[in-house]
């Protein structure tokens, strides 16, 4: 058992990668979802499992073959990627069962194994990020998640219809390269300078060279490249789109997984790597990036009350939940760092509730525009019910999830002296009910149209939905276990780099 | 890695920053061509140009002054002279070699990494034509660095083979979603499928 346990670091991305082409292998819907279903449920067995052990007893580190760490590939596990870990592996561990009946209905039966193939790989690349301490690995991993995440968008499209998931996806694909490329280049420059791609030994190296040029510009390329996998306010542009035209299991899991690892790799640049050696620039850009987050929070709020298509609605909330995050991270204290890291969490278990939830409208009325869901809380209670909750927690009401984290943010503002921004706050929060609330307008409010026969979504839907919303006002209520990690996480960020 | 702190630092030797100069031209065209040109297939290439700038920048680095290809010579084998032939496969030899070459690289490490003790491209070897120099009289291309033959730094290379995996895949898939857009809207420049997006959307509110 000893000898198991050694092994999880690297067992987590292992597994996942080897499963994808196995699925392939097989060539048969129900034994390709019923792998990758195993595969989520395991890692979220092992990322439990490693954030109790370095709570226990502090960071992992786990050599590959044994190589020393200026050689070879090391994993490092310590509070954040463990935190990281278990917010990806626990949504995908709701969205894979969801998944069973949702894409069948979206997607072509020869097309299934590569879906699930292609959605274990975007798994192994998040993973993958999360848990490495190795700078070059960092970009195999996310592209290895970004590519399978371009086809997975792409397989949207319906037959005879406009090919818009192909062409979201061709954008995001021009953006993403492009931002992949600028880390990659970012990369290059550490290890000209260093000799080194291990993130601990840059960390140590780095602030001797900090007042090099090429250290700047690798800083430069490494933020703004992770700053367009986030979708942060002036390169959120592909956003929208890509969790619009998705599969309905392809939005629930990306807006609840890719965009917070992306925001797990710009708090590694900004901590870990640079803060030490660039604390004054960094500490410049983080002035920087903290109007640009306002800019996102309100632009991607007021985008989200103009829409009338639902996924629309939520993916510019989207936009505008990561414009919170990163103003958590531009506060620069305590309680801002905590409130942006308890976002990731509250954020990804309720937007992946609210995609699910739309999935289910889906599923039944074949469309998410808001003029053909007249009345669907009469249809489909359970399923509007699930909405209403997860809406809640958007919103920001006491005793749901996104309570939690907006409290730490106002507390963040009070600590840093600007008031001003806790106001912000709370009129953003003010336009998310605008947002939520004419869903529910929609659902509750106008009659169905009268020859509608619509009954509840199949329960292999429903329970997973009902499970990752529940969840969300259950951390709301019970906010101990994460909030803790959350705040251990932000603490380790905030003193000593993290490494 | 030690080409641009030595050019940086002394004169700059046309030699050392003109792959540099070449790498950023590349940049420069790729994204241009992403940016500016409404054609799919254009910009696609033009990322293309972008990723095998990045993957040439890294090559560059590699470079060692002197250095020979990174295969370890016969000659700096550590049990060369002993009862292990060449030809002999067993285990203990196995492990031998994989002892070098954790020796080779943790060297190498060290030696590439002139700014990790914080002095720079002042570095005896970094200096072209050091004193310590040596021709080996076989082989013109080896030379000896303090006695140690130089190799170039093989990492680089190894890390682009991923890099360049990775542009193979992401030009395929463009080309692939290309491919599909242009089934549909039989264009494939931005702007007509832009306004043949919104003709649709309207058309589609208006029902």
């Amino acid at each position: 058992m000893i000898e198991w346990s050694q092994h999880l670091p690297v067992l987590q991305v292992v597994v996942p990668l080897i499963v994808a082409p196995i699925i392939v292998l097989f060539r048969n819907k129900n034994i390709a979802w019923f792998l990758a279903t195993a595969t989520a449920f395991f890692s979220l067995y092992t990322s439990i499992e490693l954030l109790t052990i370095v709570q226990e007893s502090g960071p992992i580190d786990y050599a590959i073959g044994n190589w020393e760490r200026h050689v070879g590939i090391v994993y490092h596990i310590d509070i954040a990627n463990a935190y990281i870990l278990t917010i990806v592996s626990a949504v995908s561990a709701f969205v894979f069962p969801y998944s069973y009946h949702s894409i069948q209905q979206e997607i072509p039966e020869y097309k299934l194994h590569h879906f699930y193939a292609a959605l274990v790989l975007c798994l192994t690349g998040l993973l993958g990020i999360a848990a490495t301490g190795d700078a070059f690995n960092i970009f195999v991993f996310l592209e290895i998640s970004s590519l399978s995440t371009y086809a997975l968008v792409a397989m949207g499209d319906k037959p005879g219809k406009p090919p818009r998931a192909s062409l979201a996806a061709y954008r995001y694909l021009i953006m993403g390269t492009i931002g992949g490329t600028f880390i990659l280049l970012g990369i290059g420059f550490l290890y000209m300078m260093t000799g080194t791609l291990n993130m601990a030994e840059l960390s140590e190296k780095l602030p001797a060279l900090s007042d090099t040029s090429t250290v700047r510009a690798a800083f430069a390329f490494i933020t703004v490249g992770s700053s367009i996998k986030l979708a942060l306010f002036p390169v959120h542009t592909w956003l929208p789109n890509i969790y619009t035209h998705a599969p309905n299991v392809v939005s629930a899991f990306l807006s609840s997984t890719a965009t917070k690892v992306s925001y797990y790799v710009l708090l590694r640049a900004m901590y870990t790597l640079f803060g030490a050696a660039l604390a004054a620039q960094a500490l410049q850009l983080k002035l920087l990036i903290g109007p640009m987050a306002l800019v996102a929070i309100f632009l991607g709020s007021f985008n989200a009350i103009k829409q009338t298509n639902i996924k629309k609605i939520l993916a510019f909330s989207s936009v505008a939940q990561i414009g919170y995050m990163v103003l958590g991270l531009s506060m620069n204290n305590l309680d801002g760092l905590t409130g942006g890291l308890i976002h990731l969490f509250n954020h990804a278990l309720m937007k992946g509730g609210l995609f699910m939830a739309v999935g289910c409208m889906f599923y039944r009325y074949q469309s998410v525009e808001l003029s053909d869901l007249k009345g669907v809380g009469k249809t489909m209670p359970f399923t509007t019910f699930a909405f209403v909750l997860g809406g809640l927690g958007m919103i920001g009401v006491p005793l749901t999830a996104g309570f939690i984290s907006k409290w730490y943010l106002v507390l963040g503002a009070f600590e840093a002296d600007v008031w001003w921004l806790a106001v912000l706050i709370l009129i953003a929060s003010l336009m998310a009910v605008m947002y939520i609330f004419k869903v529910i307008e929609t659902a509750y409010f106008q009659e169905p149209d009268s020859d509608a026969e619509v009954s509840e979504a199949p329960l292999s839907m429903l329970v997973p939905t009902y499970a990752l919303v529940l969840a969300s006002v259950y951390c709301g209520i019970f906010t101990e276990p994460m909030l803790g990690a959350a705040r251990e996480a932000a603490e380790m960020f905030l003193s000593a780099g993290g490494m | 890695m030690n080409i641009l702190l030595a050019t940086s630092t002394t004169a700059m030797s046309g030699e050392g920053v003109y792959n540099y100069g070449l790498v950023i031209f590349l940049m420069m065209t790729g994204l241009y061509l992403v940016l500016a040109k409404g054609n799919m297939i254009k910009s696609v290439i033009g990322l293309n140009i972008f990723q095998v700038s990045v993957i040439m920048f890294y090559v560059s680095m590699g470079r060692v002054e002197h250095g020979t290809a990174p295969i370890l010579l016969e000659q700096d084998l550590p049990h060369h002279d002993s009862e292990h032939g060449h030809d002999n496969h067993d285990d203990s030899e196995d492990h031998g070699l994989l002892q070098t070459r954790s020796d080779v690289a943790l060297a190498s490490t060290a030696d590439d990494a002139p700014g990790a003790d914080g002095d720079g491209g002042s570095d005896g070897h970094a200096q072209p034509h050091s004193e310590d120099t040596e021709v080996n009289d076989n082989d013109p291309s080896i030379h000896t660095v303090d006695g140690r033959t130089a190799y170039s730094n093989p990492l680089p290379h190894v890390l682009m083979l991923t890099a360049i995996v990775v542009g193979v895949a992401t030009t395929a898939l463009a080309l692939a979603l290309v491919v599909r857009i242009r089934e549909y809207y039989e264009t494939i420049e931005e702007d007509i499928v832009d306004a043949i997006e919104n003709r649709l959307q309207k058309e589609e509110s208006q029902s």
